[in-house]
């Protein structure tokens, strides 16, 4: 076996944005024939390997080899036409454009040098059968599709190349059961008729159903590649989040059930996305909001913050009714609202101005004195707030983008503590950002509260929730399904609530 | 058939474009004195299709999620150039007319080339080689004037068996020549993906360059023609920042009007065509009807800024506020 | 502190300074063809020349750092010198002292049209914007052609434009300074400046940070608006009338004299002492271009060139790649 030559071999390659390091002398190979699980945290470099193989990026150092030859992909359609394609978390179809012609954007069928439509048009269909969505008509626009149809589409564009190298990064997220038993089906079939596959999936149990073999990442490194069934679930998970796995919790006080109430949300709806969500959150109290990714979470942070249009229901702040019409509404709510919002990079930060600027955006109107700002408030505020987070920013007029992501996160944080708000929407607020700053804000929402500040945190982790929150709300398709208080919020609660089964046979992951 | 629905649902833009043409081209016709003979549709055409054509032009690099500023400069220099070059034999004349194409060709490759490699925003780009276009149609033709070869220009006025007029016989083999294989290309189709999302397009293997390139290229190709067919109509160039900005203006509306998004991916040099048409018919318009001609520039801004607005449909079916700002 | 410090401190960056520097070249190369270039008399001259431009790039600065541009700027000049000039004629002698507020307040209000097109409508300020110019143009086709009562500009309009007060010093010039010195605090020392800063970067983030973005929007598009009207009240005094497309020719100098003064043509970055620069650098390579007998044809090419070679060197967006 050692002798097989791999479809494609990464040699010592390091891939390094500005200062920041997303891979560091990864050495990886991938054989044809094989199921390969690609698997970390987020941030632990993964998708960063899949650009540098899938020719979306280069490699800052080191070598990629695809059948034993050195390759230096340029573009996509390079190591395309090396025989690696990629199925991208993010969609990569043109939602304007028709399934058919998203099927054959880059080869399409020709008759005298023109796109041959009716050709084409039958390929899309041959194809969308082969992956089971004969339902999906090769006319329809891509953006009238909903997304477990996109990513079936999208998985249909990539096996139309012929792939000896399939990549796919987290394909299955949306898909119903029923779709992804195909997919296994037709994966099992590129493997056994020579391709290889690279699968990336923070689903144990699929990689568990799935893959021949598998590669643990953590902080850009590789940490092992091992064949099935020589490791456990217990073990992978210690290679993927490295020895502290219980010591980085501060300590929880015991549930108080009569806390005074800060929030009360009452039977609130958004179109398909939340029904009939009702909850209180005490002064003083974590509530993490739980469950299965994109079952409304998101949809209920941004609805309490007043950002979306056409919300039903009443949320009450210490006894009175806030206005859903605009953040502007939920900061000047009797207890100030502040929402650490979901991607740093779109709606937390304006990366290229200074920590400065984007420390006191939202709190402009407390250094106001006449009609200006004052700048001796502002600097002493900014000076405050980076001492209080301990933000590691050289000098406060550096753009923010230099920063590394943790340092980022802590930005928005601050950002939204000079507002002293009195509850404080998280939305995700670990993503992506090392050990060592997920525990300083774990410590700093602990005592956030002991100051009486009502906190709501959605995360994608479950053990986050298990470890910072005073109770964990359980969503699924919108509606809060469970609520688990205090002693109660532990993983195999959690897992079953979201899985939304009263009890899960066997072992839990 | 079911087919049908899809493909009227993908070209609803240019069925209203041409429905809303046949409208009000037949309420011009009813209200005029002699209705419609060959010699009103040829003057008719003639001027119509000049914009069309400088439409067609806007539509490719819009597709892209750019914007040509300099087309009407490009217009005005394929004026002056054909005022000076398309003389003399018919062969000579013939002659002139591909160098005045090529010259359109190369302007817009020019501008497709500072966007691709130079990679500065299309708005600023146009709008400085815009410039530079027009001083060359200044240097050219520093006074109106000039002249054009009289048989091409009296053939490409007048009816093809003294019915159809010539000018629209142009057009439409523009648009089967050029149009019809442009979009049925590998590189025309990469126009609306990219147009569609730039990134993902990229993703995908699509030639991102290539595809930009060609449609501002080609976009300054019809921009030229327009010039050209101004010229068979004046006899003569003018240098004239006037009429270069004033066909800018109008083949954006054109564009809007034809249903082609501003923001790229979705639309058709067709409904383009029949957007300037519908322009053009509201000037007709006003003048059977007898508006004070003081008054249609007016009539005609505020046309334009209704049209334009109809794009603000999207801003009232956004949910999530953050969608506003994408 | 380090001379970095102070340099950006008081918004001297690279593009800044390049374009300094080209001034400076401009300078040393004219006075080898004519010494005249080095006068004071001279350089005064052109500044005043420069001080309606200025007013003009101040006004559309503020919507550029937005993000967003103001194409109606032409006829809104124009607006601004009709209205203004023609007051007099409609309301009798009052006039005289309310036309240069009146032809400002023209301005403004379709600046604040402008303004709610692109905030509540949503609709990319380029088109609408360019709408509205030709509304404008309708709108000042039919004044001249029916309704101007007078089209010659007041002697308070004269005083500001021509006129030289103090030392010799055009009182243009102090014009400028005044809308300058305003433009200055707004955008660094007012929440206001911040949010459009912000609003450049991100309009999201200036959302979510309870920023009233569309408020903003229409202020900076009103205060274009405002600005390019004053332009055309002065420039009305300065050829003592009003007349048709008059503003034509400030449209591509404003513009270019902001993105040449590194101001991102995608906003959000810039400050003013580079609009100053590039003001001065146009004002100069358009008199340059004049004294040396170029022809108009030969000014229009160099003008075109020169913006994109300045833009090429430092006003490249990103690499699809990363």
């Amino acid at each position: 076996m050692a002798d097989r030559i791999p479809l494609l071999e990464l040699k010592n390659v390091s891939k390094r944005y500005g200062g920041i390091a997303a891979l560091t002398g990864v050495d990886f190979s991938a054989y044809a024939g094989e199921i390969h699980a690609v698997l970390g945290e987020n941030g632990a470099g993964k998708s960063t390997l899949i650009k540098i193989a899938a020719g979306v990026t280069d490699a800052t150092e080191g070598e990629v080899l695809v059948e034993g030859k050195p390759r230096h992909f340029r573009s996509p359609t390079d190591a395309m036409q090396a025989g690696v394609v990629c199925v991208f978390q993010e969609l990569s179809l043109l939602p304007d454009m028709t399934v058919a012609d998203n099927l054959s954007m880059v080869a399409p069928p020709t008759r005298g040098g023109l796109i041959d439509t009716k050709a084409q048009r039958t390929r899309a269909m041959e194809l969308l059968k082969r992956v089971g969505c004969e339902d999906v008509h090769p006319l329809e626009l891509v953006k009238n599709l909903p997304l477990s149809r996109r990513q079936m589409v999208e998985i249909a564009k990539a096996l139309a190349k012929r792939p000896k190298l399939l990549i796919l990064d987290e394909a299955t997220s949306a898909l119903t059961a029923k779709d992804v038993e195909r997919i296994y089906l037709i994966i099992r079939e590129l493997r056994d008729q020579g391709a290889g596959i690279l699968y990336v999936s923070h689903r144990m149990h699929e990689i568990e159903a799935l893959c021949d073999i598998a590669t643990v990442f953590r902080n850009g490194r590789k940490i092992e590649t091992f064949r099935k069934n020589e490791r456990n679930v217990h073990q992978i998970i210690q290679m993927m989040i490295g020895r502290e796995v219980t010591h980085h919790y501060p300590p929880k006080p015991p549930f108080q059930a009569d806390r005074a109430p800060a929030l009360t949300v009452a039977n609130l709806s958004w179109g398909r996305e939340l029904s009939n969500v009702s909850f209180t959150a005490g002064k003083g109290e974590i509530v993490g909001l739980g469950g299965l990714d994109g079952q409304g979470q998101r949809e209920l942070l941004l609805a309490m913050f007043g950002v979306l249009r056409g919300v039903e229901g009443t949320v009450t702040i210490d006894g009175q009714p806030l206005s859903l019409s605009g953040p502007k509404q939920a900061m000047n709510a009797k207890l100030p609202m502040a929402l650490i919002p979901e991607d740093r990079k779109v709606e937390g930060l304006m990366l290229p101005m200074s920590v400065r600027d984007n420390l006191t955006l939202a709190s402009l109107p407390q250094m106001r004195s006449g009609l200006g700002i004052d700048g001796r408030k502002e600097a002493d505020a900014v000076k405050a707030m980076i001492e209080r987070l301990q933000i590691k920013a050289p000098n406060a007029d550096d753009p923010v983008a230099t920063l590394s992501g943790g340092n980022q996160q802590k930005v928005v944080l601050a950002k939204w503590l000079m507002t002293e708000p009195g509850i404080i929407l998280l939305n995700d607020p670990t993503r992506g950002i090392d050990v060592g700053t997920k525990q300083e804000i774990y410590r700093l929402l602990r005592n956030l509260a002991a100051e009486g500040r009502t906190i709501i945190f959605y995360s994608t982790d479950y053990a986050e929730l298990i470890g910072c929150c005073d109770k964990v709300l359980i969503l699924y398709d919108g509606r809060i399904t469970r609520e688990l208080k205090g002693d109660a919020c532990t993983e195999h609660n959690l897992i079953s609530s979201a899985l939304n089964v009263e009890t899960v046979s066997g072992e839990a992951a | 058939m079911s087919d049908w629905r899809y493909y009227i649902s993908h070209n609803l833009g240019t069925l209203t474009a041409v429905g809303l043409f046949i409208l009000m081209f037949s309420i011009y016709i009813g209200n005029h004195e002699v209705g419609l003979n060959p010699a009103v549709a040829t003057t008719a055409a003639n001027k119509a299709v000049l914009l069309a054509l400088v439409a067609m032009a806007q539509t490719l690099p819009v597709l892209t999620r750019g914007l040509d500023l300099s087309v009407g400069m490009i217009f005005v220099m394929g004026n002056c150039l054909a005022s000076a070059i398309v003389v003399g034999s018919i062969g000579e004349g013939m002659l002139g007319c591909i160098v005045v194409l090529a010259m359109g060709f190369a302007a817009g490759l020019i501008n497709g080339a500072i966007v691709v490699w130079g990679r500065l925003q299309p708005i600023i780009t146009t709008l400085a080689t815009g410039a530079i276009y027009y001083g060359i149609a200044l240097w050219i033709r520093p006074t109106p004037g000039g002249d054009v070869q009289t048989d091409i220009a009296d053939f490409m006025t007048g009816q093809l068996f003294e019915t159809v007029p010539t000018a629209l016989v142009v057009l439409l083999l523009v648009v089967l020549l050029i149009w019809i294989p442009y979009r049925s290309t590998v590189l025309g189709r990469a126009a609306y993906a990219i147009g569609s999302n730039e990134q993902a397009a990229y993703m995908s293997g699509v030639p991102v360059k290539q595809a930009k390139l060609l449609s501002y290229a080609l976009g300054g190709m019809l921009a030229s023609l327009g010039g050209l067919m101004l010229t068979f109509n004046t006899y003569s160039g003018e240098a004239s920042a006037a009429i270069g900005g004033t066909y800018t203006l109008n083949s954006i509306a054109a564009v809007v009007i034809g249903g082609t998004s501003l923001f790229g991916g979705w639309g058709s040099a067709i409904g383009s065509v029949f957007g300037a048409f519908v322009l053009r018919t509201i000037e007709d318009l006003l003048f059977v009807f007898d508006l004070p001609p003081l008054w249609q520039p007016l009539f005609q801004g505020v046309v334009l800024l209704v049209a334009i607005s109809l794009g603000a449909v999207r801003v009232f079916r956004i949910r999530n506020r953050l969608e506003l700002f994408t | 502190m380090t001379f970095q410090g102070v340099a950006q401190r008081i918004g001297l960056d690279v593009p800044v300074a390049v374009a300094f520097g080209c001034i400076i070249v401009l300078l040393l190369g004219g006075s080898l063809y004519s010494r005249e270039f080095l006068s004071p008399d001279y350089l005064l001259q052109q500044l005043q020349v420069g001080a309606f431009l200025g007013i003009i790039a101040s006004g559309a600065m503020m919507v550029i750092l937005l993000g967003h541009i103001d194409l109606s700027i032409p006829w809104t000049v124009t607006l601004g010198a009709m209205m203004a000039t023609a007051l007099s004629g409609w309301i009798g002698p009052v006039g005289i002292w309310l036309a240069i507020p009146f032809g400002l307040l023209c301005g403004t209000f379709i600046g604040v049209l402008n303004g709610i097109g692109v905030a509540y409508l949503r609709l990319p300020s380029m088109i609408f914007t360019l709408g509205m110019n030709a509304v404008v143009q309708g709108l000042m086709v039919l004044h001249t052609g029916g309704f101007a009562p007078q089209d010659h500009a007041t002697d308070a309009m004269h005083f500001l434009a021509v006129k030289r007060s103090i030392f010799g010093i055009p009182n243009a010039l102090f014009v400028w300074m005044f809308v300058g010195i305003i433009v200055i605090l707004l955008l660094r020392r007012t929440a206001f400046g911040r949010s459009v800063y912000a609003i450049g970067n991100r309009e999201s983030v200036a959302y979510l940070s309870g920023i009233n973005t569309n408020a903003v929007l229409i202020g900076c598009f009103a205060f274009c608006g405002a600005c390019a009207a004053f332009a055309g009240v002065l420039l009305a005094g300065y050829s003592t009338k009003a007349y048709q497309a008059m503003g034509d020719a400030y449209l591509l100098p404003a513009i270019a004299a902001v993105v040449l003064g590194g101001t991102n043509i995608l906003g959000g970055r810039g400050n003013y002492l580079g609009t100053i620069a590039g003001v001065i650098l146009i004002t100069l390579l358009q008199s340059i271009l004049s004294v040396m007998q170029m022809p108009e044809a030969g000014r229009q090419v160099i003008y075109g060139s020169v913006i994109i070679a300045m833009l090429l060197l430092y006003g490249r967006g990103a690499k699809t790649r990363t």
